[in-house]
């Protein structure tokens, strides 16, 4: 992936704001932005954020690109859409933000240890293997995100609020063997794979 | 006033504000015959509201004053007030358009003494001041009014301080049996000059108008500064009565917006600039305001007017639409939140008030004119062949400050001249 990485280099040159909006997810939409700020002001997770959306979007046209793509911040986006809401120009911020986090995490770009990106991947792991959700193996995944100590730790901290989804059968304890999934499996996998040889292809093309 | 009589020469113009007023000044001195229609009790418009125009810093009142003058100068032109058109039927060089007269309980008997407004007691939220003052079941809707007559309030039919009016009046002028009633008028052309009003601020859910009393508008602030308005001319904020020094401008507000004006009402930049000199003016060193924008139009040559606001120490800039407004529950002062797009570091600025820069929205909403016309995205009449000889002057073309607006109704009045001639070259 490193290498798709230099060729979009080469391709475009000094030009990040046309790569973004060739190969990022409503990247079309950044140049839109007309620096009002309200997206950053409404943002409940803004002070966390090293660029908040408008800085993102103004360095994607100042061609700020490894610091664009090795940012933390669009892994920061909790998907409220409030941006979205209040944004003058109707800029679809929040699809802009998983659509930047994606396309660096294609490029290999985006930060190692982002615990949103741990997250996605835990999330997407558990999901695709039987097509429906794995509330204990996924519990227990997060929970020992960072290894075993602070994954006994969690777990324990946790007990409570496990016992009682047990209790009102929102998990199942059983799950650890395999849990439930949708019927035809090997089909959702299939469509996935090739899901990713058209996403694969597009960037190849390049 | 000599009598007017409605024909197919004759140019009718609706709406009494300054666009109106020009534009049937305008044709009525090149001779035409002018019907002008207002639906209030006087004429002049949101003008006769404002304080201080800019770049000049005069007072509207001045200019209305001389208008005036020239409207009662001249015989061509004939004023309703109290008058909405309910229909307009035919086509350009003839058109029949039917309008409703509404009841004013006011004969022009009424020499403006002021007797009837002493006699009754019944208070009423007075529309002029915005709703931030009381006035009296008969009042003078303002105190340059024209005409200079009393109105009765409706509201006051048959109850005491109606009979109580009437008995007040020394020249037998008050006639509490007028019915509303429909007339129909000819007119070869028609200027259509009904305006804008004020986008209501309340819309703009989190900068919390009518939930924080600190929060007013910029055409509130206008009234505050009337001598005789709801302050007595000083800004004061609404939570304790206390005169408000550090005021915070929000522009933006509610316009350049695709959630509620999506087009740039064009005056609010200069009207907030305007409005920072009123804090000099009131307090000299001793205000602050400070102006929250996306970007200032102060556009050609009124630029030098923003340089010269931001040459005042007392003013400052900061670029950013402001996210939220919350309230300090202590003091009732005003916090705007937001990140500043200059260096994007996060701001909770307080303030003792603050005034949204609201911006202009048609009068009439688009589905509600009495006639076809063609009406562009933003709800303004658009310069279009299939409109016939209706004409759009001033605001309810598009967003324009007072100078604009005067130049877009001299022109329709142009337009609507180049029509009656038309027809008096064929009718001979």
């Amino acid at each position: 992936m490193a290498n798709t990485n230099t060729v979009m280099i080469e391709k475009y040159r000094n030009n990040f704001l046309k790569e973004v909006e060739a190969n990022v997810e409503e990247g079309e939409w950044v140049k839109m932005c007309m620096q009002c700020g309200v997206c950053s002001g409404s943002c409940p997770l803004g002070p966390h954020w090293d660029h908040p959306p408008q800085e993102l979007f103004m360095m994607i046209r100042a061609g700020k690109r490894e610091a664009v793509l090795s940012s933390s911040s669009m892994w920061m986006c909790t998907s409220c859409y409030n941006c979205v809401v209040r944004c003058p120009r109707g800029l679809p911020i929040t699809h802009i933000m998983h659509g930047l986090a994606s396309y660096a995490n294609k490029l290999g770009l985006a930060p190692k240890n982002q615990p949103t990106k741990k997250f996605s991947k835990i999330f997407w792991d558990n999901i695709t293997k039987t097509g429906r959700a794995n509330e204990l193996k996924m519990g227990l995944s997060l929970y020992f995100m960072d290894g075993m100590g602070s994954g006994v730790k969690n777990a324990m901290a946790n007990q409570k609020l496990g016992m009682a989804m047990m209790k009102t059968k929102r998990m199942n304890p059983m799950e650890i063997t395999g849990g439930h999934g949708i019927k035809d499996t090997g089909g959702l996998q299939a469509i996935l794979k090739k899901a990713r040889e058209i996403e694969d292809a597009k960037l190849k093309k390049q | 006033m000599g009598d007017v009589i409605a024909t197919n020469q004759s140019i009718l113009v609706i709406g009494g504000g300054i666009s109106g007023i020009t534009a049937a000044i305008e044709a009525a001195e090149c001779g035409k015959q002018v019907i002008l229609i207002e639906k209030e009790p006087a004429i002049g418009g949101r003008i006769s509201q404002l304080y201080k125009y800019f770049p000049k810093m005069c007072h509207p009142t001045c200019g209305l004053e001389i208008n005036l003058r020239r409207i009662k100068a001249n015989k061509n032109i004939r004023v309703m007030t109290l008058t909405e058109v309910t229909d307009v039927a035919g086509k350009a060089g003839d058109y029949t358009v039917t309008v409703k007269v509404a009841p004013r309980y006011v004969n022009d008997n009424c020499t403006a003494c002021g007797e009837c407004n002493k006699a009754v007691t019944g208070e009423f939220d007075d529309a002029f001041h915005l709703g931030m003052k009381k006035r009296k079941g008969a009042y003078l809707p303002y105190a340059m009014a024209y005409p200079q007559r009393y109105v009765i309030d409706p509201a006051i039919i048959g109850s005491d301080d109606a009979s109580k009016a009437k008995a007040a009046c020394k020249f037998n002028a008050v006639d509490l049996e007028m019915k509303a009633q429909s007339v129909t008028l000819k007119a070869g052309a028609i200027i259509w000059a009904t305006g804008w009003k004020p986008y209501d601020a309340e819309k703009i859910q989190p900068y919390g108008y009518k939930r924080y009393p600190n929060v007013v508008t910029n055409m509130e602030l206008e009234r505050m500064m009337d001598p005789f308005g709801p302050t007595g001319g000083k800004i004061l904020r609404p939570s304790d009565g206390q005169e408000a020094r550090n005021i915070a401008f929000i522009q933006c507000a509610g316009s350049r917006d695709k959630n509620h004006l999506k087009h740039c009402s064009r005056i609010c930049c200069m009207a907030s600039l305007k409005q920072t000199t009123y804090l000099r003016e009131k307090y000299g060193d001793e205000g602050k305001a400070t102006v929250y924008y996306i970007d200032i139009r102060a556009i050609d040559r009124i630029d030098d007017f923003y340089q010269k606001v931001q040459a005042d120490p007392n003013v400052s800039f900061v670029k950013s639409k402001v996210a939220n407004i919350t309230q300090n529950k202590e003091n009732s002062n005003v916090i705007l939140n937001g990140v500043n797009t200059e260096g994007y570091q996060r701001y909770s600025n307080e303030h003792d008030l603050v005034v949204l820069a609201t911006g202009m929205e048609p009068s009439i909403p688009a589905n509600a004119f009495p006639m076809k016309i063609t009406i562009n995205e933003n709800g303004f009449i658009e310069q279009d062949e299939a409109n016939g000889a209706i004409f759009a002057a001033g605001c309810s073309a598009d967003a324009l400050d007072v100078n604009r607006a005067v130049q877009s109704a001299t022109a329709s009045a142009l337009r609507a001249i180049q029509v009656v001639n038309r027809v008096a070259g064929m009718e001979g």
